[in-house]
């Protein structure tokens, strides 16, 4: 086996890149870093190219670009330095090298201090991020889990806004706490297996559980108990990552804080995270749980979805409602996941890209109106339509991508999410729970067109004392990126679609894959 | 007697040659002081040298025979020496290892430290002393040589919180560091002469087999063995003879308060872990009947208790020397889960998951209380507000703060990541859920307060015109090394725990 394998190498160059960016001069260090960023992009594309993965990696799937080294040895128990990709997590990995670029090129103009501080923990940021999604240890995977909060702490605490400092550190806690929890969730149901395990690999502990029966008692909790504390552990703990109501609060602190381009980190790629953590434990090690308690989850992905519109609606700043949309539109992940259907798992997933690569275009245009503005409220903005014509252009059409129009990724990923909830044998009345979430989309094409009502069109005024030109052609570059990847999507859904539901099958059919 | 190291068949004593090697190391500095007595004169450098070398050769010996198997199953099993007073096994050579890197640390740090001040051959030799009165107590396998051992290390550390003569902070210190200290040894000393009443003998392993029947006077030994958990708590800095540690730490000199929070602790922690797996394992219920006296209760309370008290107590403070006091104290009670979370039939993995705390946190305790030296030999303040925009005038120092910090709070940028994250898998082997709960409140917690520091040097402006104008070449190589090594032990995490896990394992027979 070789010993640097592509993901060994993605991380390589990124943690390089990083190292050098920081001792890099501040004039050169945003050229520098999306330049390296480039890198993971073309290998990350190259991988998605020769992808010869299949199935699911957990559940006995073949692995493209593995590699599984021994790393410590822990009494009983031995790390492994074990990575991997499916079809799960290829599509991600593609989302959070092409985002950080973007978000690199969007950074140029808003960050004016400390540059070369900015750009490398944006780096370091990127490569914990490629950590989670290619790691298939649980405790490997839990460093790079862990080692997001790191650079994400600073890029809040010191590029931030007026309330930075106290937004860096309640996302900072909140998580941290979310991750212990959830640790001890899982390491019950591994010492509940006893001694059948020998390692933290996250596919043997799946296979263990799901093959049910041999899981024993553990602290005067007797097996099927303690599947229920586990999953209500591991539940709680990723919710706060998701984030699903009513662990969000750090959501809209962390999100209106910080700094345009980590906004679009932080709702583009690391709100995965948490779904991407649901799909791997909770609903494929605990099938069985998941499905006997859908009816409870699903209130929460509903009421993630219709709360986080209503809060959206009620807010005046553009960063703000993007933020609580994306409280809503994260629930219909959950809504997806526990249909337990194959168009609810494929459409979760695929609304994990749709949303990244959507919610990452709106929060990148309103920072780019408000380098413009320098206002984000929508009272204080109207009619700069014809003064930033593709600033706006752009605006119009991400919003009405989430709202879900035909033919871009927001649509099919909606679409198959409503499909397999409706079709879900598991959820009771599913299709009066799937109508009360489909009409969150109503709320949010309210908000949505009533906030671009006020602030693009209409007789010009602005209530800050800037000019308002045309933006630089580098920050309008990455949105026009973006919405091609979103209309691109929209069009081919089948160029994720397809390796996703390769990868979400075995979870409907105990292992084996049938078509 | 003799033992095979590595094919040589040698005099037993030779497995003992790191503690010697720190004693003779502290016999040679007396001989240069007394060559050339005169303080100020080139003398610091070769005093810092010599106990440099010194600790480094002690560290490098103990870790040469923990790799070549001196002492442990996979050798010739455990050495004993002097009918069994002192012992020499993975778990005394693992603490030696602890205690020989810290006080390398300690002493290449001392150099810029002690630049000018008078008593410095006093200095070095006090604190290689209270070092191989450490060592020893990892060896010690006899409430005899235990309590010898401990005084050992006890007096030279009273002189070293006082050593600032003139400041009244550290003179204060050192008396109250006195004071508690003499009450709990003699807590201790009346608890060893209560379990000798009981069992009728002083090494541990007779202790062990004169109480593995019936006992006869349960009450003594009940108090006794409570009244040794005491005298082990001073040692320890855990409630309830924790409250020196926040006086004595903040008056001593900054790379005193660093030796004693990391080396002191670990070498108590040995003492504590022999003590009650070796002499009380069938009392404590661990053999599987009813508990005689149930020390591991008592240790678990102790464990919740001071890991909040410490927690809270440094959450409020104000002064960051202060607040990396009161985390030691909340660091000494997630070590004690090692004595505590045992209601499991494999109790090495929590016992060695201590073991690797200690480790972990002899570097990145050890930096962080550097670096506060590093800040006092600058003359920045003490409060949290002094350290704002550090970051720009020396961003070196201040990154590998923030790699300590972020350690010690369990983040994954340095081995404490993983050791924090294996006590709490231990709580959840033995289905500790109290200890689990505390854990992760005080984690969070303690996240909290150690990012103060990290916003203040790197997130806050900085106030006054204040000017870094030296930058003390041996402080500073202190400070990066023990960053380093904290980093080194996340990717490099496996390179002593199999020894650790291996030791722990053996102690519970």
């Amino acid at each position: 086996m070789p010993i640097a394998g592509p993901v060994e190498a993605l991380l390589g160059v990124t943690l390089l890149g990083a190292f050098l960016v920081f001792l890099a001069p501040d004039e050169y260090a945003g050229k520098l870093a999306t330049a390296v960023s480039l890198v993971p992009v073309a290998v990350s594309v190259w991988m998605y190219s020769v992808f010869d993965g299949a199935g699911n990696a957990l559940l006995g799937g073949t692995l493209a670009f593995e590699s599984d080294l021994g790393w410590v040895s822990l009494g009983r128990y031995d790390l492994a330095w074990q990575v991997g990709l499916d079809g799960i997590s290829m599509p991600l990995l593609l989302l959070a090298t092409v985002l950080t670029t973007l978000a690199l090129v969007s950074s140029w103009t808003p960050i004016d201090e400390r540059e070369s501080q900015f750009y490398g923990l944006m780096l370091l940021m990127e490569a914990s991020l490629i950590g989670v999604f290619t790691a298939l240890d649980f405790f490997l995977w839990l460093v790079f889990w862990e080692a997001v909060l790191i650079p994400m702490y600073f890029l809040i605490g010191v590029w931030g806004g007026p309330r930075r400092k106290y937004a860096a550190i309640k996302f900072f806690v909140y998580t941290n706490v979310a991750t212990l929890v959830m640790f001890v969730g899982f390491m019950a149901l591994v010492f509940g297996l006893g001694d059948s395990i020998s390692t933290f690999g996250m596919a043997e502990i799946a296979q263990a559980l799901r093959e049910g029966g041999n899981l024993s008692t553990l602290a005067g909790l007797a097996p099927a108990d303690l599947r229920l504390v586990a999953f209500t552990l591991m539940f709680a703990g990723f919710a706060v990552k998701v984030p699903v109501f009513p662990v969000h609060t750090w959501l809209p602190d962390a999100h209106v804080e910080a700094p345009t381009p980590v906004s679009v980190m932080l709702a583009g790629v690391l709100l995965k995270m948490g779904t991407y953590a649901l799909l791997r434990f909770n609903f494929t090690m605990l099938r069985e749980t998941a499905e006997a308690n859908a009816g409870i989850i699903v209130a929460f992905g509903v009421l993630s979805v219709i709360y986080g519109a209503m809060l959206a609606l009620a807010q005046q700043d553009l960063k703000r409602i993007v933020a609580y949309s994306s409280i809503s539109s994260m629930g219909y992940v959950i809504l997806g996941l526990v249909a337990f259907t194959p168009h609810g798992f494929g459409g979760a997933t695929f609304q994990m890209i749709a949303h990244g690569l959507i919610s990452g275009l709106m929060f990148m245009t309103v920072g780019v109106i408000y380098n413009e503005t320098h206002t984000r409220m929508v009272g204080d903005i109207s009619g700069i339509a014809d003064r930033m014509p593709w600033a706006v252009g752009i605006f119009v059409a991400a919003a009405f991508g989430y709202m879900g129009l035909p033919f871009m990724a927001g649509f099919a990923a909606e679409y198959l999410i409503f499909q397999g909830a409706f079709a879900s044998t598991v959820i009771p009345a599913a299709p009066l729970v799937t109508a009360v979430g489909m009409f969150g989309i109503v709320v949010v094409a309210g908000y949505l067109l009533w906030a671009m009502q006020r602030t693009l069109f209409g007789e010009y005024s602005l209530a800050t004392d800037y000019d308002v030109s045309r933006a630089p052609v580098h920050d309008v570059a990455p949105l026009v990126v973006l919405l091609a990847l979103v209309i691109v999507l929209g069009v081919r859904p089948g160029l994720v679609y397809r390796m996703i539901q390769d990868a979400v099958n075995p979870l409907l059919h105990g292992g084996v894959v049938l078509w | 007697m003799v033992v095979d190291i590595a094919g040589y068949r040698v005099a037993d004593w030779v497995a003992m040659t790191p503690a010697l090697v720190l004693g003779l190391t502290a016999m040679v500095l007396f001989i240069v002081d007394s060559i050339e007595p005169r303080p100020g004169s080139s003398s610091n450098a070769v005093l810092a040298g010599i106990s440099t070398v010194g600790a480094l050769g002690a560290f490098l010996l103990a870790g040469t025979f923990l790799v070549l198997g001196v002492g442990q199953p996979r050798g010739t099993g455990a050495v004993d020496l002097f009918n069994g007073q002192l012992v020499v096994d993975g778990m005394s050579l693992f603490f030696v290892v602890i205690v020989g890197s810290v006080t390398a640390l300690v002493m290449l740090a001392s150099y810029d430290y002690l630049d000018g001040e008078s008593y410095q051959a006093e200095y070095y030799g006090l604190v290689i002393m209270a070092a191989t009165g450490m060592a020893v107590m990892s060896s010690a396998n006899s409430l005899a040589t235990v309590f010898v051992a401990l005084e050992l290390s006890s007096l030279p550390s009273y002189a070293l919180v006082a050593f600032v003569k003139e400041n009244r902070g550290s003179v204060e210190a050192g008396l109250k560091y006195f004071l508690v200290g003499a009450l709990s040894s003699s807590v201790l000393v009346y608890g060893i002469s209560l379990v000798y009443a009981a069992s009728g003998s002083l090494q541990l392993n007779a202790v062990a087999e004169a109480l593995s029947g019936s006992v006869e006077l349960v009450g003594v030994l009940g108090i006794g063995i409570i009244m040794v958990l005491l005298g082990v708590a001073f040692k320890t800095a855990s409630v309830p003879f924790h409250f020196w540690a926040p006086e004595a730490y903040e008056g001593a000199p900054a790379p005193v308060s660093a030796f004693l929070s990391s080396a002191s602790k670990a070498a108590g922690f040995v003492v504590a872990f022999r003590v009650f797996l070796t002499a009380f394992p069938e009392v404590g219920g661990l053999g599987g009947g009813e508990p005689v006296v149930d020390w591991v209760t008592a240790v678990t309370v102790l464990a919740v208790v001071t890991m909040t008290v410490g927690n809270f107590a440094a959450a409020n403070q104000e002064k960051v020397k202060r607040m990396l006091a009161y985390s030691s104290v909340g660091h000494a009670g997630y070590v004690l889960i090692g004595l505590a979370a045992l209601n499991t039939p494999d109790r090495g993995l929590v016992l060695g998951a201590s073991m690797m705390h200690l480790l972990v946190y002899g570097f990145m305790n050890t930096g962080a209380f550097l670096f506060i030296a590093l800040t006092d030999y600058w003359g920045v303040g003490r409060t949290f507000q002094d350290f704002n925009g550090l970051s720009e005038q020396a961003p070196l120092a201040c990154a590998a703060m923030t790699v300590f910090l972020f350690s010690l709070a369990g983040l994954p940028i340095g081995g404490g990541f993983i050791s924090k994250l294996y006590l709490l898998l231990g709580t959840v082997n033995a289905g500790a859920w109290l200890l689990a709960a505390s854990l992760i409140v005080n984690s969070a917690l303690s996240l909290f307060y150690y990012s103060r520091v990290v916003k203040a040097m790197w997130i806050e402006d900085s106030a006054g015109e204040f000017e870094i104008d030296s930058y003390p070449s041996s402080l500073y190589a202190a400070v990066v090394i023990a960053a380093f090594v904290t980093f080194a032990l996340l990717p490099a995490f496996g390179l002593l725990s199999p020894s650790a896990f291996d030791a722990a394992s053996v102690l519970f027979g």
